[in-house]
């Protein structure tokens, strides 16, 4: 068992540089960061070009050029972008920034995602079912930004209604704000709700869908039926021998989930004005720096993929049949 | 019930654990409401067992659901069930979840899906225990498990309660299953189909169980089956079901003997039986169930009753009281006594075969398969395959299929049947040893050689739903070889009609499609569409296992009039040993990718000299209650061994009586020595063991 992760860990390493290159093979061949440099008013002299030309080795092979910053990454040096700022001296910032949107939304979504799920699935077609299922399919044909534009609305709506400002939509903290430990954490927390909502809504529309034909195919089982046959009460047969095993295949699917997430999350963080991942990202393609672009492109792949290892461990932990390979 | 009838009844002298009468569940569905139960009445004495038979479709399960309060929230229930002297019908479930396990408890027909996948044995034998329990540790309930596991007969219970289901084999998970159902000492065991699902000799071991099960809880059993030879064997009074009706019930004796309601004669008449001595026609019941939906006024087995008269279309007939403690429903149940089967069916005796008359040894060999080989490598790995061992799924086999003579090959599932017919119907090469068809080596035949062979040697597969594509109108898909081997249209035309009138179908029906026939009409699609290229050969892989009894005769007789008109050969694959009886003229019993026994059909079932055969013809069920009371049983113990790691020596010996009986120096010949298939003494009949002899087991 052991040795299975550890090999599909490689597995998965090997994907993350494979992903990060075309990112960064892409980003070369279609970037040319010296366009806003030798705009500038006034141009500068061609000597300085050339060495900008040089520093950024844009005359080396890209795959040349890709070995030498996962190099440097290696050895914890992300290189710099086009501006000449190191990355390194951001990148952890946004990281947490990310993280802190994301893990609220992700939590809430896998949870909430489940059980609206499991309720679908057992109350099959009564109007708790109708609903949810209204709602996922609703929910996951709007388009992230419309879906956080129409958030972002609903919470002017609530301010105006109540006379106060009680859910913020910009940042992560008033900027000014200074008060009490409690104060603080309020303020953070009414900048969190409408992204928070804007990702978790998403993530419970998808996992629920899931969950509920999961559930389903659980329901009409043999071993259901033999638990309650034992003098399990339905609501306990369900839970204990239902849901456990209608876990197993939401396993590998939070793996995808997580990729689904932060595709929309760039979205949700340039819209709430969270100074994230994705938010540079979108500054890393405006900026036409493939530094910045290559360098969110191995974050991602990497929470993808450790989502994806986590998943098997998560997978075989869930599921003896698996365990004996 | 009034004191007369009760008198009469002495079963219920002693009071009835279960009460069940006037029950009666209905689904809503698109085509109406179905009544799958309709009236049921029963009672069952303490420590009693109650067989209930009937067709699929009978409301057996339904029934029996119903009492455990386990139907899905759509099911309209009415009746009263109850239990000593509780009713449970309109209970809440935390209530009947109560009695659920503890005084009531279930055996379900698919041991495989029977258990939760994710938990351990152990633990959901202990689960059992304690749900019932709250003030028993969780160790006592383990040590507790352990111990039932052991009663059941799991070997190194203590080890095993840590395995999972999967880990388990079929028998093995039943018995786990069963271990749970004894756990809380009930008053009553409902077992639903419990050993259909399993081989008959597994089947034999778990009807064992349960015969312990009983003695040790003292418990009722309600044992639900379609097996008339199980019932034959184990029940004390036999309920038979149709269209959601009880429509006769007797203590068992009685029933097989005395039977009083035409379905339930007629079903007793549609067994093939182990123990017939001289081939007879079985009596088939035309026609099928009827749906469930909108039933029409009158006995529900009018279309198919041979003695149906005016007042039965419409009326429908109560269960009466028609004998001691015999009660039958139907208008004409006194004419029946003493009546038998093929009497009120009136069925033709066969025409035996002109064949017959040639001996076999001058007839031609239509198939011979030499020492032929089929290994599986199992592998490991996705991109680097290494191989890491082999599944001997046929391991050297050899035998003749002559010409108008059907070839039974019997043994439990995995032994290597389907392999050996897949192997046949490639006509390629095997692996090893050599494939004949009508005399020419299937070795080195070009591509136009071996369409033209492939049209002598025909296949009818199990399912006969799967095996036929559901938008074909049934024209084309019996047409369909007709074309591929280039045949002209119109003589195609004429010979779709043929072929439907030789299985016995209306011609009318050729524009239906499959779905609109029922399940043994579907085969007869099959068997003639197998018959359209006028085949040597037929190759059938378990035709009519799907099938109800009665419709299984009509199947069976069927097949044995095609072979006697036009002269086939059949391989016939089935693990009805009943049916192979019947059916075929010599048998050969594969254990472990090899043939252990063949011969002549009389020869092996009257004198078996294998200890497997043996074992295997012992725990075929009779249906005959005096019969199956006298049999000694003889148990295997264990399961099959892997086919990757077959035992070295003689393959059956982890599992032989005859082994462990013998002195250590003949042991070690069965250790050693891999025993050839030798001729005996019988003019047709060679065994593969070393210390072959004859022991009638019937
Ligand atoms: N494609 C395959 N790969 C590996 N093993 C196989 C394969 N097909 C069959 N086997 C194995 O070969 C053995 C014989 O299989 P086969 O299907 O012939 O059994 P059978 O007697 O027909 O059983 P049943 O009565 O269940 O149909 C079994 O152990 C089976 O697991
Ligand atoms: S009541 Fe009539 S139709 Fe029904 S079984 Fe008796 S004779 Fe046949
Ligand atoms: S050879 Fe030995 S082990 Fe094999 S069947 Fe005969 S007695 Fe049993
Ligand atoms: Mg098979």
């Amino acid at each position: 068992m052991a040795r299975f992760l550890v090999r599909r860990l490689l597995n998965y390493v090997a994907l993350c540089l494979i992903a990060t290159f075309l990112a960064f093979g892409l980003a070369s061949l279609t970037f040319n960061p010296l366009a806003a440099y030798a705009e500038r008013t006034p141009p500068p002299p061609p000597a300085a070009i050339a060495a900008k030309r040089a520093e950024l080795r844009l005359d080396d092979p890209i795959p040349a050029r890709f070995v030498g910053w996962i190099g440097d990454v290696a050895l914890g040096d992300f290189g710099t972008t086009t501006t000449g700022t190191p990355i390194g001296e951001q990148l952890f910032s946004r990281i947490g920034v990310s993280l802190r949107l994301f893990a609220l939304g992700t939590v809430i979504g896998v949870v909430v995602g489940v059980l609206v799920g499991v309720t679908g699935a057992v109350r099959q077609y009564r109007f708790t079912d109708y609903a949810s299922t209204v709602f996922s399919f609703v929910i996951l044909s709007i388009p992230v930004f419309v879906l956080a534009q129409l958030l972002k609305f609903g919470g002017l709506q609530l301010n105006a209604a109540a006379g106060t400002t009680i859910l913020y939509f910009q940042g992560e903290v008033t900027p000014s704000f200074r008060g009490s430990a409690g104060a603080e954490l309020l303020d953070r927390l009414q900048h969190l709700v409408l992204p928070t909502l804007a990702i978790a809504l998403q993530q419970i529309a998808y996992y629920s869908r899931y969950q509920r034909s999961a559930m389903l195919d659980v329901l009409g089982s043999d071993f259901l039926r033999t638990a309650q046959a034992k003098g399990l009460t339905r609501p306990r047969a369900l839970f204990k021998h239902g849901l456990r095993t209608a876990l197993i295949p939401m396993a590998t699917l939070f793996a995808f989930g997580f990729g689904l997430l932060l595709t929309g999350g760039v979205f949700t963080e340039r819209i709430f004005g969270w100074f994230g991942m994705g938010d540079w990202l979108v500054y890393g393609i405006q900026r036409q720096d493939t530094t910045i672009v290559a360098t969110v492109t191995l974050f991602v792949a990497v929470l993808v993929l450790l989502s994806g290892w986590l998943s098997d461990v998560l997978y075989a932990a869930l599921d003896p049949r698996i365990r004996i390979r | 019930m009034t004191a007369a009838e009760q008198f009469l009844d002495p079963v219920l002298a002693e009071g009835p654990v279960l009460t069940v009468s006037n029950l009666s569940v209905s689904f809503p569905s698109e085509a109406g409401r179905v009544d799958a139960v309709r009236g049921l009445s029963y009672e069952i004495a303490t420590g009693e067992v109650l067989g209930i038979v009937g067709e699929s479709g009978s409301g057996k399960s339904v029934s029996s659901m119903a009492v455990m309060g386990l139907l899905p929230g759509s099911a309209r229930i009415s009746g009263s069930v109850r239990f000593r002297d509780t009713e449970l019908i309109g209970k809440p479930d935390v209530e009947l979840s109560r009695i659920r396990g503890r005084r009531i408890a279930m055996v379900f027909q698919d041991p495989l899906s029977a258990l939760t996948p994710v938990f351990t044995v152990g633990d959901q034998v202990a689960e059992a225990l304690q749900v019932h329990r709250r003030e028993l540790s969780a160790s006592a309930a383990r040590n507790r498990a352990v111990e039932l596991l052991d009663l059941v007969g799991i070997p190194n219970a203590g080890s095993r309660a840590k395995a999972f289901p999967h880990e388990f084999s079929g028998g093995m998970r039943q018995r786990a299953v069963i271990a749970m159902a004894i756990a809380n000492d009930p008053d009553l065991i409902i077992a639903d189909e419990p050993t259909t699902a399993l081989d008959v000799t597994v089947q034999a071991q778990v009807l064992d169980v349960l015969k312990t099960a009983r003695e040790v809880t003292g418990a009722g059993i309600l044992l639900i089956t379609h097996d008339l030879g199980v019932v034959a064997g184990v029940a004390d009074r036999v309920l038979v079901m149709y269209a959601g009706r009880a429509v006769e019930s007797a203590p068992v004796d009685e029933l097989f003997a005395r039977p009083r309601m035409p379905y339930t004669l007629g079903l007793l008449g549609s067994l093939p039986r182990l123990d017939d001595e001289e081939r007879r026609p079985l009596v088939p019941i035309e026609g099928q169930p009827p749906a469930l939906t909108n039933l029409p006024a009158g006995c529900p087995f009018t279309p198919r009753c041979p003695l149906a008269v005016d007042l039965c279309r419409e009326v429908e007939p109560e269960l009466e009281i028609v004998a001691m403690a015999h009660r039958a429903a139907c208008h004409r149940s006194s004419e029946l006594v003493r009546s038998d089967a093929t009497d009120v069916y009136g069925v033709s005796t066969l025409a035996e075969a002109g064949t017959g008359e040639v001996p076999r040894g001058e007839r031609p060999v239509v198939l011979a398969v030499r020492d032929m080989i089929k290994h599986y490598p199992i592998t490991r790995g996705t991109v680097l395959r290494r191989r890491i061992g082999t599944v001997h799924a046929v391991d050297g086999v050899s035998f003749e299929v002559r010409q108008g003579e059907t070839l039974g090959l019997v043994g439990e599932s995995g032994c290597g049947k389907t392999t050996t017919l897949m192997e046949i119907l490639s006509l390629t090469q095997p692996e090893r040893g050599s494939v004949e068809v009508l005399g020419r080596d299937v070795t080195g035949l070009d591509r136009k050689a071996r369409t033209r062979l492939r049209r002598d040697v025909q296949v009818v597969f199990q399912d006969p739903v799967a095996s036929l594509d559901p938008r074909m109108p049934v024209a084309d898909i019996i047409a369909e070889p007709l074309v591929t081997h280039g045949v002209l249209r119109s003589e195609i035309r004429t010979r779709v009609p043929e072929l439907l009138r030789l299985v016995g179908l209306r011609p009318e029906h050729a524009s239906r499609y499959p779905a609109e026939f029922s399940g043994g009409q579907r085969q007869r699609i099959g068997i003639a569409r197998a018959l359209a290229l006028e085949p040597k050969l037929l190759v059938l892989d378990e035709p009519v296992s799907a099938l109800d009894v009665s419709i299984q005769a009509g199947v069976v007789n069927l097949l044995e009039e095609l072979r006697v008109r036009l002269g086939l050969a059949y391989l016939f694959v089935a693990h009805d040993l009943s049916v192979v009886r019947h059916i075929a003229d010599r048998v050969a019993v594969m254990y472990l990718g090899r043939i252990v026994e063949i011969g002549e059909v009389r020869t092996v079932f009257r004198a078996p000299q294998h200890p497997y055969t043996q074992a295997l013809l012992s725990a075929i069920p009779v249906p005959d209650p005096a019969v199956e009371r006298a049999r000694e049983r003889i148990l295997l113990t264990g399961d099959l061994p892997s086919p990757a790691d077959p035992p070295a020596g003689c393959r059956f010996r982890s599992r032989c009586f005859r082994y462990t009986a013998l002195d250590a120096a003949d042991q070690r010949r069965c250790e050693q020595d891999d025993p050839a298939l030798e001729r005996t003494d019988a003019p047709d009949q060679q065994v593969a063991c070393h210390f072959a002899a004859p022991y009638a087991v019937l």
